[in-house]
């Protein structure tokens, strides 16, 4: 199969900044059904200690997805977008993703394994803001399935 | 609303937090898919689903994971308590245009850090009779 096994350890350089807005944590927030007003009202944000609205646990996809594509779409990698699936993924938040955060994610290929015929791949998104600060790590495992 | 965030002498191993199901909808998965940025086909066009053998549209994985942690942050009185979360994609929730789906979300107490002020809290969530994550574990900071 054409899949590239040697990208394990590979790393991507930093994306381009993402800048997180207020309006598309609201809009992620109610598409998830997240009611907590910490996502949409800066009075309630800021009495909790957070500079600004903050974003649901799992809006770091987001971001983590801008990551991942520079790997999926690498044609170095021969990876077949449509065979796809998504197996696993997770969140660790060194703290809440913010209103006006500028967040880049560096891509690290962590494993690239064949199981059946099929590719394991997990690879591991560290985010943080344009100033350094660690935000959020975020790991997903995708399955390739491989062609007849 | 609420503001107080739930203090590690109130919570204890084996507690349950109060259970939810959450109705999906073909409207509920065109929202997400707008919010997300992820458009992928078989989440919208029940067509192109079953042309790849689905059965019908699906939802996306991240939608489910994202709803199923209501559950943990209302439970815990802030979602930026919520300082992991992980899950396998074990079984699609499929999304029938008549009916949609629902999907239900229990949750257990697994271990709690007093030092450290965080719970680890086991998510079961399943649609029908399939278990739809797998191994879903968040860790909340306490109070």
């Amino acid at each position: 199969m054409a899949f590239n096994a040697s990208f394990t350890g590979r790393t991507y350089p930093p994306t381009a900044p993402y800048a997180v807005g207020r309006e598309k944590i609201r809009e992620f927030a109610e598409a998830v059904g997240a009611d907590d007003p910490v996502h949409t009202d800066q009075g309630v944000a800021r009495a909790r200690g957070y500079k600004d609205v903050i974003a649901p646990p799992t809006f770091a996809v987001l971001i983590a997805q801008q990551c991942d594509r520079q790997f999926i779409v690498d044609p170095e990698a021969g990876i077949d977008y449509t065979m796809l699936v998504h197996g696993e993924e997770r969140f660790v938040h060194h703290r809440p993703i913010t209103a006006g955060d500028e967040i880049v994610g560096v891509l690290t290929v962590d494993s690239v394994k064949e199981v059946g015929g099929n590719a394991m791949v997990t690879t591991r998104s560290e985010l943080s803001t344009i100033g350094g600060e660690p935000v959020c790590t975020a790991t997903s495992t995708v399955v390739i399935r491989g062609g007849e | 609303m609420s503001n107080a965030v739930l203090s590690v002498n109130d919570v204890e191993v084996g507690q349950e937090l109060p259970s939810r199901t959450f109705h999906i909808s073909r409207e509920s998965l065109v929202q997400y898919t707008g919010a997300s940025l992820d458009r992928n086909r078989l989440h919208w066009d029940e067509r192109f689903a079953k042309s790849v053998g689905l059965p019908d549209v699906i939802a996306h994985g991240m939608f489910t994971m994202g709803t199923a942690i209501n559950v943990v942050s209302d439970w815990v009185g802030d979602a930026g308590r919520v300082v992991e979360y992980g899950t396998r994609f074990t079984k699609p929730v499929v999304v029938s245009y008549e009916g949609g789906a629902d999907v239900d979300v229990a949750g257990v107490v697994k271990a709690v850090d007093a030092e450290t002020r965080r719970a680890t809290v086991e998510l079961k969530v399943t649609c029908g009779t399939d278990k739809v994550l797998g191994r879903a574990t968040a860790v909340v900071l306490l109070d």
